[in-house]
């Protein structure tokens, strides 16, 4: 009897702990070379100081769930606290041939083709954790990917709130407009992750999306 | 041998499991035939879709391209649309066409919201595997 109540009490501390330190996850979405990592490594760079992981031309650089913990930021008086999760790049197809034309030898070819295929499961997996999402997209590319389409349409499912930024605006062939037409019921922000472009516009962005 | 193109009516598929329908529609890709399902299959499905496909993935089978053609035109009005819905949620969506084509065969599917181009890949170059 005595034991229950002391369980039932240290139980409750420990459940009060926890609500009051947890924090929303904020996860980055999208297709490989989007440039999630990028939009984090800006995010960690304006906030902390310090990037969140290493970026690459070859497709799948991120092939595992990547957690940066604590991230606020500010504007105009007010905060905003999250916890970052930049995931791997999701696919429908990976084929370690086209690592082997991006450079690299067959063996580490055929490790990174079975690393992203992993990656992409764990990614799908972390779908359901997440309480808001940025989807993030290259601009210069066809939005009508399957893949996007999926992604949405499961976040629309589980009523997770969406944000989607068209990034690379910095390349002539961006084409934000296409986005906005391929995905009208969300607000799309267009930046330049790598320059800094517009970054402001998506900061405000986040606020109307979790504040 | 040529494109092999396999038709699936959504009768085929809509008394079977999320995870038997999902692996029967992987397993036809996976025999490098691109198959066009009636319908599409729930945004669940879909998702379970890329997973399977990647769990499959090895040196020979290197996943899939994949499209839905969804037209969407529900005409009168509101309660017509929840109608239609409803059935959708109970008997499966049957509007349009999904593709599923083997990364092996297909190189990639472009998609507009009415219209789909398929480009194959030249199968006839591939040099036997020693």
């Amino acid at each position: 009897m005595v034991v229950d109540l002391i369980k039932k009490f240290i139980n409750k501390v420990l459940r009060n702990i926890f609500k009051k330190k947890k924090q929303v996850k904020l996860g980055l979405y999208g297709p490989p070379n989007g440039g999630k990592t990028t939009l984090a490594n800006k995010i960690c760079q304006d906030w902390l100081g310090e990037d969140m992981g290493t970026v690459s031309n070859i497709a799948h650089e991120t092939r595992e769930i990547q957690i940066k913990e604590q991230v606020t930021i500010k504007s105009k008086g007010k905060e905003l606290g999250f916890n970052l999760v930049d995931t791997p790049g999701i696919a429908t197809k990976i084929d370690y041939e086209d690592f082997i034309k991006a450079g690299l030898k067959e063996k580490e070819a055929k490790e990174r083709a079975k690393e992203a295929t992993k990656g992409v499961i764990d990614a799908i997996k972390w779908l359901d954790d997440m309480d808001a999402v940025i989807i993030v997209l290259d601009a210069t590319k066809d939005p009508y990917s399957q893949v996007n389409i999926t992604i949405i349409g499961n976040l629309q499912a589980r009523d997770i709130p969406v944000l989607i930024v068209a990034n690379k605006i910095d390349l002539k062939k961006a084409r934000i407009k296409k986005i906005q037409a391929a995905f009208p019921q969300y607000n799309v922000i267009g930046i330049s992750a790598k320059y800094g472009d517009n970054v402001d516009k998506f900061y405000e962005g986040l606020f109307a999306l979790m504040g | 041998m040529g494109l092999v193109l396999q038709f699936v009516p959504y009768s085929e598929i809509e008394e079977l499991g999320p995870a038997r329908r999902v692996n029967k529609l992987l397993d036809m890709a996976k025999q490098d035939k691109i198959v066009l399902l009636e319908g599409r299959l729930k945004k669940e499905e879909e998702k379970d879709l890329i997973e399977i496909t990647m769990e499959e993935i090895n040196n020979k089978f290197k996943g899939v391209e994949l499209a839905v053609i969804n037209p969407k035109k529900r005409e009168g009005g509101f309660f017509k649309g929840i109608k239609g819905a409803v059935i959708d949620r109970l008997l499966g969506d049957r509007q349009g066409f999904t593709i599923i084509g083997p990364a092996t065969v297909v190189k990639q599917i472009k998609k507009d919201p009415d219209k789909i181009e398929l480009f194959t890949k030249d199968i006839s170059k591939k040099k036997p595997k020693k």
